[in-house]
Protein backbone atom coordinates (compact mmCIF):
# COMPACT_ATOMS: atom_id res chain seq x y z
CA UNK A 1 0.00 0.00 0.00
CA UNK A 2 1.20 3.26 -0.98
CA UNK A 3 -0.04 6.07 1.21
CA UNK A 4 -1.13 9.47 -0.09
CA UNK A 5 1.03 12.05 2.33
CA UNK A 6 -1.74 14.77 1.33
CA UNK A 7 -4.58 13.10 3.20
CA UNK A 8 -6.07 15.02 6.06
CA UNK A 9 -5.77 13.54 8.75
CA UNK A 10 -8.94 12.50 11.26
CA UNK A 11 -10.70 13.87 13.64
CA UNK A 12 -9.98 17.63 12.89
CA UNK A 13 -10.26 18.69 16.47
CA UNK A 14 -9.18 22.65 15.77
CA UNK A 15 -11.14 23.74 13.11
CA UNK A 16 -14.49 23.98 14.21
CA UNK A 17 -16.48 23.36 17.39
CA UNK A 18 -17.48 20.69 18.59
CA UNK A 19 -21.13 19.80 18.81
CA UNK A 20 -21.75 17.96 22.31
CA UNK A 21 -21.70 14.26 20.35
CA UNK A 22 -18.11 15.42 18.86
CA UNK A 23 -16.83 15.95 22.39
CA UNK A 24 -17.69 12.81 23.94
CA UNK A 25 -16.63 11.13 21.09
CA UNK A 26 -13.11 12.79 21.88
CA UNK A 27 -13.39 12.17 25.15
CA UNK A 28 -14.27 8.93 24.92
CA UNK A 29 -10.62 8.44 23.54
CA UNK A 30 -8.81 10.97 25.81
CA UNK A 31 -10.60 8.85 28.83
CA UNK A 32 -9.08 5.75 26.91
CA UNK A 33 -5.65 6.54 26.44
CA UNK A 34 -5.61 7.99 29.99
CA UNK A 35 -7.11 4.67 31.97
CA UNK A 36 -4.48 3.36 29.84
CA UNK A 37 -1.71 5.00 31.30
CA UNK A 38 -3.34 4.44 34.96
CA UNK A 39 -2.82 1.16 34.42
CA UNK A 40 0.50 1.64 35.59
CA UNK A 41 -0.49 2.71 38.98
CA UNK A 42 -2.97 -0.94 39.39
CA UNK A 43 0.31 -2.49 38.51
CA UNK A 44 2.31 -0.59 41.07
CA UNK A 45 -0.77 -1.16 44.00
CA UNK A 46 -0.35 -5.03 43.17
CA UNK A 47 3.65 -5.01 43.54
CA UNK A 48 3.30 -3.35 46.99
CA UNK A 49 0.66 -5.84 47.81
CA UNK A 50 3.20 -8.48 46.72
CA UNK A 51 6.28 -6.96 48.35
CA UNK A 52 4.52 -7.20 52.12
CA UNK A 53 3.22 -5.27 54.59
CA UNK A 54 6.05 -2.07 55.10
CA UNK A 55 5.98 -1.50 50.88
CA UNK A 56 1.91 -1.85 51.44
CA UNK A 57 1.54 0.68 54.18
CA UNK A 58 4.19 2.92 52.22
CA UNK A 59 1.62 2.52 49.15
CA UNK A 60 -1.17 3.45 51.15
CA UNK A 61 0.37 6.72 52.54
CA UNK A 62 1.97 8.03 49.13
CA UNK A 63 -0.99 7.12 47.18
CA UNK A 64 -3.02 9.19 50.15
CA UNK A 65 -1.19 12.61 49.35
CA UNK A 66 -3.66 14.91 47.73
CA UNK A 67 -2.30 14.72 44.31
CA UNK A 68 -2.68 11.50 43.94
CA UNK A 69 -6.02 11.42 45.77
CA UNK A 70 -7.58 13.95 42.70
CA UNK A 71 -5.51 11.57 40.20
CA UNK A 72 -7.54 8.46 41.66
CA UNK A 73 -10.63 10.16 41.59
CA UNK A 74 -9.55 11.11 38.03
CA UNK A 75 -9.17 7.24 37.30
CA UNK A 76 -12.39 6.53 38.91
CA UNK A 77 -14.31 9.08 36.58
CA UNK A 78 -12.16 8.26 33.59
CA UNK A 79 -13.46 4.88 34.22
CA UNK A 80 -16.98 5.48 34.47
CA UNK A 81 -17.34 7.85 31.48
CA UNK A 82 -15.61 5.30 28.98
CA UNK A 83 -17.86 2.71 30.55
CA UNK A 84 -21.20 4.84 30.00
CA UNK A 85 -19.82 5.44 26.36
CA UNK A 86 -18.70 2.42 26.00
CA UNK A 87 -22.52 1.06 26.51
CA UNK A 88 -23.19 4.05 24.14
CA UNK A 89 -20.94 2.68 21.61
CA UNK A 90 -22.23 -1.06 21.85
CA UNK A 91 -25.82 0.09 21.60
CA UNK A 92 -24.76 1.84 18.41
CA UNK A 93 -23.03 -1.91 17.22
CA UNK A 94 -26.25 -3.82 17.84
CA UNK A 95 -27.72 -1.28 15.25
CA UNK A 96 -29.96 1.01 17.07
CA UNK A 97 -30.59 4.48 17.73
CA UNK A 98 -29.38 6.32 15.09
CA UNK A 99 -32.20 8.87 15.02
CA UNK A 100 -30.60 12.70 15.06
CA UNK A 101 -32.67 13.53 17.61
CA UNK A 102 -31.86 11.08 20.30
CA UNK A 103 -27.85 11.75 19.83
CA UNK A 104 -28.06 14.73 22.09
CA UNK A 105 -30.32 13.22 24.78
CA UNK A 106 -28.04 10.06 24.76
CA UNK A 107 -24.63 12.32 25.46
CA UNK A 108 -26.51 13.70 28.47
CA UNK A 109 -27.23 10.88 29.61
CA UNK A 110 -24.25 9.71 29.45
CA UNK A 111 -22.92 12.65 31.55
CA UNK A 112 -25.32 12.37 33.93
CA UNK A 113 -24.55 8.59 34.48
CA UNK A 114 -20.97 8.87 34.54
CA UNK A 115 -20.90 11.86 37.17
CA UNK A 116 -23.72 9.58 39.31
CA UNK A 117 -22.00 6.74 39.12
CA UNK A 118 -18.39 8.25 40.45
CA UNK A 119 -20.32 10.70 42.96
CA UNK A 120 -22.43 6.99 44.36
CA UNK A 121 -18.98 5.30 44.04
CA UNK A 122 -17.71 8.38 46.49
CA UNK A 123 -20.38 8.40 48.71
CA UNK A 124 -20.13 4.08 49.53
CA UNK A 125 -16.54 3.55 49.38
CA UNK B 1 -14.70 -27.10 9.07
CA UNK B 2 -12.10 -24.37 7.45
CA UNK B 3 -9.69 -23.64 10.60
CA UNK B 4 -7.56 -21.63 8.10
CA UNK B 5 -10.65 -19.02 7.33
CA UNK B 6 -11.75 -19.14 10.99
CA UNK B 7 -8.23 -18.33 11.89
CA UNK B 8 -8.02 -15.15 9.49
CA UNK B 9 -11.40 -14.31 10.98
CA UNK B 10 -10.27 -14.02 14.27
CA UNK B 11 -6.74 -12.87 13.57
CA UNK B 12 -5.90 -9.62 15.12
CA UNK B 13 -4.04 -8.37 11.68
CA UNK B 14 -7.83 -8.45 9.99
CA UNK B 15 -9.92 -5.53 10.60
CA UNK B 16 -13.08 -7.31 11.51
CA UNK B 17 -10.73 -9.50 14.13
CA UNK B 18 -9.62 -6.40 15.60
CA UNK B 19 -13.20 -4.85 15.61
CA UNK B 20 -14.48 -8.31 16.86
CA UNK B 21 -12.18 -8.22 19.63
CA UNK B 22 -12.42 -4.92 20.54
CA UNK B 23 -15.65 -5.25 21.64
CA UNK B 24 -15.95 -9.00 23.06
CA UNK B 25 -13.33 -7.40 25.55
CA UNK B 26 -15.54 -4.48 26.01
CA UNK B 27 -18.52 -6.19 26.98
CA UNK B 28 -16.28 -8.15 29.55
CA UNK B 29 -15.16 -5.15 31.21
CA UNK B 30 -18.61 -4.03 31.88
CA UNK B 31 -19.01 -6.23 35.15
CA UNK B 32 -15.16 -6.73 35.51
CA UNK B 33 -14.87 -2.68 36.01
CA UNK B 34 -16.36 -3.36 39.36
CA UNK B 35 -13.93 -5.83 40.63
CA UNK B 36 -11.39 -3.30 40.03
CA UNK B 37 -12.60 -0.55 41.92
CA UNK B 38 -13.22 -2.55 44.56
CA UNK B 39 -9.97 -4.05 44.32
CA UNK B 40 -8.74 -0.41 43.91
CA UNK B 41 -10.33 0.87 46.74
CA UNK B 42 -9.24 -2.48 49.26
CA UNK B 43 -5.89 -1.45 48.25
CA UNK B 44 -5.72 1.92 49.33
CA UNK B 45 -7.72 1.94 52.52
CA UNK B 46 -8.18 -1.81 53.78
CA UNK B 47 -5.62 -3.10 56.36
CA UNK B 48 -2.96 -5.77 54.66
CA UNK B 49 -4.24 -8.82 55.77
CA UNK B 50 -7.99 -7.85 54.43
CA UNK B 51 -6.75 -6.94 51.11
CA UNK B 52 -4.84 -10.32 50.93
CA UNK B 53 -7.40 -12.06 52.07
CA UNK B 54 -10.10 -10.78 49.53
CA UNK B 55 -7.20 -11.11 46.65
CA UNK B 56 -7.26 -14.89 47.60
CA UNK B 57 -11.01 -15.62 47.74
CA UNK B 58 -11.40 -17.43 44.36
CA UNK B 59 -13.97 -15.31 42.58
CA UNK B 60 -12.36 -12.41 43.00
CA UNK B 61 -9.04 -13.54 42.02
CA UNK B 62 -10.47 -14.60 38.68
CA UNK B 63 -12.19 -11.31 37.92
CA UNK B 64 -9.24 -9.73 38.68
CA UNK B 65 -6.73 -11.69 36.73
CA UNK B 66 -9.78 -11.95 34.03
CA UNK B 67 -10.25 -7.86 33.89
CA UNK B 68 -6.18 -7.46 33.71
CA UNK B 69 -5.97 -9.58 31.00
CA UNK B 70 -9.22 -8.15 29.22
CA UNK B 71 -8.12 -4.41 29.81
CA UNK B 72 -4.40 -5.41 28.07
CA UNK B 73 -5.95 -6.91 24.85
CA UNK B 74 -8.63 -3.80 25.14
CA UNK B 75 -6.02 -1.07 25.71
CA UNK B 76 -3.09 -2.33 22.83
CA UNK B 77 -6.31 -2.38 20.54
CA UNK B 78 -7.87 0.51 21.50
CA UNK B 79 -3.82 2.54 21.55
CA UNK B 80 -3.94 0.83 17.50
CA UNK B 81 -6.33 2.70 16.68
CA UNK B 82 -5.29 6.22 18.44
CA UNK B 83 -2.10 5.90 16.68
CA UNK B 84 -3.08 4.60 13.53
CA UNK B 85 -5.47 7.82 13.30
CA UNK B 86 -2.69 10.29 14.45
CA UNK B 87 0.61 9.31 13.11
CA UNK B 88 0.50 9.73 10.04
CA UNK B 89 4.06 8.76 8.90
CA UNK B 90 3.91 4.79 8.50
CA UNK B 91 6.97 3.78 9.37
CA UNK B 92 6.60 5.73 12.83
CA UNK B 93 2.98 4.28 13.23
CA UNK B 94 4.44 0.88 12.78
CA UNK B 95 6.87 1.56 15.20
CA UNK B 96 5.27 2.95 17.24
CA UNK B 97 1.99 0.58 17.55
CA UNK B 98 4.83 -2.32 18.46
CA UNK B 99 6.24 -0.41 21.18
CA UNK B 100 2.38 0.25 22.21
CA UNK B 101 1.85 -3.67 22.12
CA UNK B 102 5.12 -3.93 23.77
CA UNK B 103 4.12 -1.96 26.76
CA UNK B 104 1.10 -3.70 27.84
CA UNK B 105 2.56 -6.80 27.20
CA UNK B 106 5.11 -6.10 29.88
CA UNK B 107 2.44 -4.11 32.12
CA UNK B 108 0.33 -7.66 31.62
CA UNK B 109 2.94 -9.86 32.37
CA UNK B 110 4.21 -7.72 35.71
CA UNK B 111 0.60 -7.66 37.02
CA UNK B 112 0.16 -11.74 36.36
CA UNK B 113 4.01 -11.97 38.45
CA UNK B 114 2.62 -9.48 41.55
CA UNK B 115 -0.56 -11.61 41.42
CA UNK B 116 0.97 -14.53 41.80
CA UNK B 117 3.48 -13.49 44.29
CA UNK B 118 0.55 -12.65 45.86
CA UNK B 119 -1.31 -16.16 45.89
CA UNK B 120 1.51 -17.71 47.18
CA UNK B 121 1.31 -15.02 50.39
CA UNK B 122 -2.12 -15.39 51.04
Amino acid sequence: MTPNSNRPLSPHLQVYRLPLTGVISITHRMTGVILSMGMVLFVYMLFAIAAGQESYAAMQSFMSFWLFKMVYWGFIYALFFHLCHGIRHLIWDMGSSFAYATLDKYAVYELIASLSLTLITYIIL
Amino acid sequence: MDYKALFNKLSVKSASGHWLYQRVTAVALIPLAFWLIIFMDKALNATYADTLAWLSSPINTIAIVAWTLAVIFHAALGMQVVLEDYVSTITIRKISIRASNLVFTFLGLAAMYAIIRILLKG
